[in-house]
C-alpha cells in the first residue's frame, strides 16, 4: 500500500497544536512509518512553491489548525483545500475560531489603535502603523492584510473533518489518526472524538441535584473536589462540551471551559450553554433571577469562550 | 539591486520572513526581519474576567504556555491585593522549573545544537536531531526524548493539562501534590540533574574542544555589545519566577533594577511601518535605530542576558558551570550571540537543581495552596522570566475584577530589534561579492537568529533532515536566479 501523504499547517494559532501532534510520542514513529509528511512549515522544509506545484488532490490528508485572520492564512487554506483530499479543521481556531476568535468583538481599527498607538509602553509620536506594502529604501516590503474579521476553517473552505480541542488531547489526535491509516473514514463531517456526549460524561465528579443560588467566580470560593462544579455554583462548561477529553480541567479543580465545542445536534455552544445555566437556578422570582445572573460580568467570554466566530453571532457589529 | 528572501522562518512565535537587500556590487545594503502576524490579544483582553487572563493570555503561545500563565497568575496577585501561601509559591516555581527543563532541551538539541553537534556546513540531511543522535549516540537521544518526556508529566500532574495549564490563581494554584506525586517529582528531578550535567559535558567535548567554534563564537560578525535584562533575586542571582528586574549596560554595570510595577519607567516599544512586531527599547536611553552600544537603547533578554544580567547562579552546579563559561571566554559581560546556547545549558542546570530543592521542601505537600482575595482588584503588574525573555503582563480592571486595559511585553519581543541587527551583521560579513551563496554560508546567517530561541515547535527529531528555511535569491527584476532550500 501506498504512503498517506500527510501535511500540517497552521494560521492564526498559538503552536500549542503543533505540540499536541508531537505529544501522541512514541506513536509518531508508527505514524512515520504509514505517512509521509510533505508539508509542515514547523519542522521540515517550507516551500509554499512547491505546495503551489503539486497536483490538486496529491496530499490525501491536510491538518489545518488555527483561524483565518489574514490575507495569507487564507490564501494557504484555499491552496490546502485544493491540493488534499481530505481537510481537516484541527483544533478550536480552525474548527471555531477559537480564543483569537475573540477579537471579533472588535475590529482592525481598533486593535491596530490600542497595539500601536494607545498601549502605555509604545512610544509612537508619529502615529505609525504596520502597512501591507511599504517602499523602504531597498525595495518593497510586503506583510499579508490583516482582516476585521477572524473566521473559522469551514467559513474559508470545505471541510471534511473536525479535530476539537484547545489543543485536542492526546487521545483525540491519536483516534483521529488511526482512523485515517487504516481507513476507516466516519462519514463527512464528523467531528471526531471517544465520546460523543458532554464532558459531565467524562468526569468522575459527583453529581446530584443542580439548584443553584448564586454563582461564583473561580477566585471567590475553594471547591469541594468530589463534587459536581457547576452545582456548587461554578460556571463550568462540562454540560454543553463535547465530551471524549477525560475532563482534564475538573480534575484539576478548575471548570471546564468548553473548548471541544458543541455536542452533536448543538449548532451554538453558547446558547446551550446559557440555557443550561439558566435551567439550573434555583428560584422562579424575577428579580432574584436578575440579581443572580447579574454576577455573569463576561457573557461572551464564558459561553463563547472558543466558539464566537463559529456561533449565530459571528462578531460584534462593526459601527 | 538583488534580493534574499527567506519566507516563512517557521520557528519562531508566529510566523516570520527575513529579505535581505543586495547592492549592484554583491554586498549587503541591508535586512528587515519581519513578523506579519497579529493577533491583538492587548484589545480583547478587554471585557474578560480578570482571573481567565491566565487561560485566555496563554493562547498568545502554545509552546511556552506556562510563562503566560505564571506571568498573569502573578498580575492577578498583585491586582487583587493577595499573597499566595508559601507552598503555593513553591508549587508554582516547581511547575516552572520543570517547564524551563523540557523547554530548553528541546532547543539544544533539536534546534539550535545541530549547528555545533553537526557543523554549520554539514550535509542539510544531517544537520538536525537524526543526525545529532547519530553522533552522540543512541542513549543520549533516547534521554533527550525521555527528559523532556518526564517534565512534561510533572506539568499535567501539576497543573491539569500539559499544554494550556489550568491551576493558576489569584492566592494560589487550584492543585496541590501528594506524597507519592512528590516521590515522582523528585525523581525525575534527580535525572533531570544528570541529564543537564551530560549536556554541558556534551557541550564542552564536541564545542568547546573545537577550536573553529570557539573561533566563531568569539567572531565579531556574531557579536553585539548591548544592555541586557534580567529577573534576579534578592542576592542578584538568576531567578525564573520572581524578583527584580535588572539591566546592565555594556560594561557590565548595573544600570536599572525595578521592581513589576515601574516598567514603564524603564521599557518603551518602539513601531516600525514593515512588521507587526513592536521594538522595546530602554526608555532612559532612548530609540537610536538599529544599532548597537551604550547610546543605544536596544537590549537582548534570554538566557545570556540573565546571566549577563545577574551576579550568578542559586545553586551549587549552575554556578560552578557559569564560572567556567565567563572564565572561558574572557570575563562580564559576554556579548557573543552564539554564547546563548551556553548560557542556556547553564540554565538547564539550574531549573533542574531547583526542581530537586523544591522536590524536596518540606512543605511541597502542604494543603494550604490558596488564599481567597478579599481586597477590591484594580491594577496589577506580574513579570516572570520566560525561556526566551523577561515576560510581563499588566492589567487594569473596574472594581468587579472586570478588564478595562491590558498591556503585554512579551518575552521573544524584547529581542526584536537584536535580532534585526544580528542578521544584519552576519549578513554583511558572510556575503561578500563574489563569494558564492551556498546553502552553508546562508546557515551560518540563520546562525545569527538561532541562539534567541525564536522557535515554535520541538518536532524535527520525527522528520527527515531538510533546512527549516527555504530560502530564494532574487535579482533586482525579482526573477528566482538561485533556490537554496531542501
Amino acid at each position: 500500500m501506498a504512503k498517506l501523504k500527510l501535511a500540517l499547517y497552521w494560521a492564526a494559532s498559538c503552536g500549542g497544536c503543533e505540540i499536541a501532534q508531537l505529544e501522541i510520542g512514541d506513536k509518531i514513529l508508527k505514524l512515520a512509518e504509514a505517512a509521509d509528511i510533505v508539508f509542515w512549515p514547523v519542522a521540515i522544509d517550507v516551500k509554499y512553491k512547491d505546495v503551489e506545484a503539486m497536483p490538486a488532490q496529491s496530499i490525501d490528508v491536510c491538518l489545518f489548525n488555527g483561524a483565518i485572520r489574514n490575507s495569507e492564512q487564507e490564501h494557504m487554506a484555499k491552496m490546502l483545500r485544493d491540493k488534499s483530499r481530505v481537510m481537516i479543521a484541527y483544533g478550536s481556531c480552525a474548527y471555531e475560531g477559537g480564543i483569537p476568535g475573540l477579537a471579533n468583538l472588535y475590529n482592525r481599527q481598533v486593535i491596530f489603535e490600542r497595539v500601536y498607538l494607545e498601549t502605555p509602553s509604545t512610544e509612537n509620536k508619529d502615529k505609525v502603523m504596520p502597512q501591507t506594502r511599504y517602499q523602504a529604501p531597498e525595495g518593497e516590503l510586503v506583510i499579508p492584510e490583516f482582516y476585521d474579521t477572524a473566521k473559522t476553517l469551514r467559513q474559508t473552505v470545505d471541510v471534511d473533518y473536525v479535530i476539537p480541542g484547545c489543543p485536542p488531547e492526546e487521545k483525540t489526535t491519536w483516534l483521529a489518526l488511526e482512523a485515517l491509516l487504516e481507513g476507516k473514514l466516519p462519514p463527512k463531517g464528523t467531528v471526531i472524538t471517544h465520546n460523543v456526549k458532554a464532558v459531565c460524561d467524562d468526569c468522575p465528579r459527583k453529581r446530584d441535584v443542580k439548584r443553584v443560588k448564586k454563582f461564583y467566580r473561580t477566585f471567590e470560593i475553594i471547591p469541594d473536589p468530589e463534587i459536581c462544579l457547576l452545582e456548587q455554583g461554578l460556571l463550568c462548561a462540562g454540560i454543553a462540551t463535547r465530551g471524549g477529553c477525560g475532563a482534564p480541567c475538573p480534575q484539576a479543580n478548575m471548570p471546564c471551559t468548553g473548548c471541544y465545542g458543541p455536542v452533536d445536534g448543538v449548532i451554538d455552544q453558547g446558547a446551550h450553554f446559557i440555557s443550561a445555566v439558566a435551567s439550573v437556578i434555583d428560584s422562579n422570582e424575577p428579580n432574584e433571577i436578575q440579581k443572580i445572573i447579574d454576577d455573569i460580568l463576561d457573557p461572551v467570554g464564558t459561553f463563547y469562550r472558543y466558539s464566537l466566530p463559529d456561533s449565530l453571532l459571528r462578531r460584534a457589529r462593526i459601527r | 539591486m538583488r534580493r534574499i528572501t527567506i519566507d516563512p522562518i517557521t520557528r519562531l512565535e508566529g510566523h516570520g520572513k527575513i529579505e535581505i537587500f543586495l547592492n549592484d556590487a554583491g554586498e549587503v545594503e541591508n535586512s528587515y526581519f519581519q513578523v506579519p502576524e497579529l493577533r491583538g490579544f492587548e484589545k480583547f483582553a478587554e471585557g474578560r474576567l480578570a482571573e481567565d487572563m491566565p487561560q485566555i493570555t496563554q493562547r498568545i503561545c502554545g509552546v511556552c504556555p506556562e510563562a503566560h500563565h505564571m506571568a498573569s497568575t502573578k498580575a492577578l496577585d498583585d491586582l487583587f491585593h493577595v499573597e499566595p501561601p508559601e507552598p503555593a509559591k513553591k508549587l508554582r516555581e516547581l511547575m516552572y522549573s520543570a517547564f524551563y527543563v523540557t523547554d530548553h532541551i528541546t532547543h539544544f538539541y533539536i534546534l539550535g545544537g545541530p549547528d555545533f553537534i553537526m557543523g554549520p556546513e554539514a550535509p542539510v540531511a544531517e544537520r538536525n536531531i537524526l543526525g545529532v543522535i547519530a553522533k552522540v549516540g543512541l542513549e543520549l537521544g533516547s534521554a533527550v526524548i525521555r527528559t523532556r518526556k518526564q517534565n512534561h508529566h510533572i506539568i499535567h500532574m501539576l497543573a491539569g493539562r500539559a499544554v494550556h495549564p489550568v491551576f493558576g490563581q489569584p492566592g494560589g494554584v487550584s492543585k496541590g501534590l501528594n506524597e507519592e506525586e512528590r516521590k515522582e517529582v523528585e525523581q525525575i528531578a534527580k535525572d533531570s540533574v544528570e541529564f543537564a550535567r551530560l549536556s554541558l559535558k556534551v557541550f564542552d567535548d564536541i564545542v568547546l574542544k573545537n577550536k573553529e567554534y570557539v573561533d566563531m563564537i568569539t567572531s565579531d560578525a556574531y557579536t553585539h555589545r548591548t544592555y541586557y535584562m534580567g529577573l534576579v533575586d534578592k542576592k542578584n542571582k538568576v531567578n525564573f519566577y520572581d524578583g527584580k528586574v535588572r539591566v546592565v549596560d555594556p560594561e557590565g554595570k548595573e544600570f536599572a533594577k525595578y521592581s513589576p510595577r515601574q516598567y514603564l519607567d524603564h521599557v518603551a516599544e518602539h513601531v516600525e511601518p514593515w512588521t507587526y512586531i513592536k521594538f522595546p527599547f530602554l526608555k532612559n536611553v532612548g530609540w537610536k535605530g538599529f544599532v548597537d552600544g551604550k547610546s543605544s537603547g536596544v537590549f537582548r533578554v534570554a538566557p545570556l542576558a540573565r546571566l549577563n544580567a545577574a551576579d550568578g547562579m542559586a545553586t551549587p552546579l549552575a554556578q560552578e558551570a557559569y564560572e567556567k563559561m565567563y572564565a572561558t571566554l574572557g570575563g562580564k559581560p559576554v556579548h557573543h550571540t552564539l554564547a546563548m546556547h551556553w548560557a542556556r545549558l547553564v540554565e538547564t542546570l539550574y531549573a533542574a537543581e531547583r526542581l530537586l530543592e523544591l522536590s524536596q521542601d518540606p512543605e511541597i505537600t502542604s494543603p494550604n495552596i490558596r488564599t481567597i482575595p478579599t481586597a477590591t482588584p484594580d491594577e496589577g503588574v506580574g513579570i516572570v522570566e520566560a525561556p526566551r525573555g523577561t515576560l510581563t503582563h499588566h492589567y487594569i480592571t473596574d472594581k468587579r475584577g472586570v478588564i478595562k486595559k491590558a498591556n503585554l511585553i512579551v518575552a521573544t519581543v524584547n529581542n526584536a530589534a537584536a535580532v534585526n541587527m544580528s542578521v544584519n551583521k552576519a549578513a554583511r560579513a558572510l556575503i561578500k561579492p563574489g563569494r558564492e551563496i551556498t546553502e552553508g554560508l546562508l546557515n551560518r546567517i540563520e546562525m545569527a537568529w538561532r541562539p534567541y530561541d525564536l522557535c515554535l515547535a520541538c518536532a524535527s527529531h520525527t522528520l527527515p533532515g531538510r533546512s527549516p528555511v527555504p530560502i530564494y535569491v532574487y535579482d533586482s527584476q525579482g526573477k528566482l536566479i538561485n533556490s537554496l532550500s531542501g
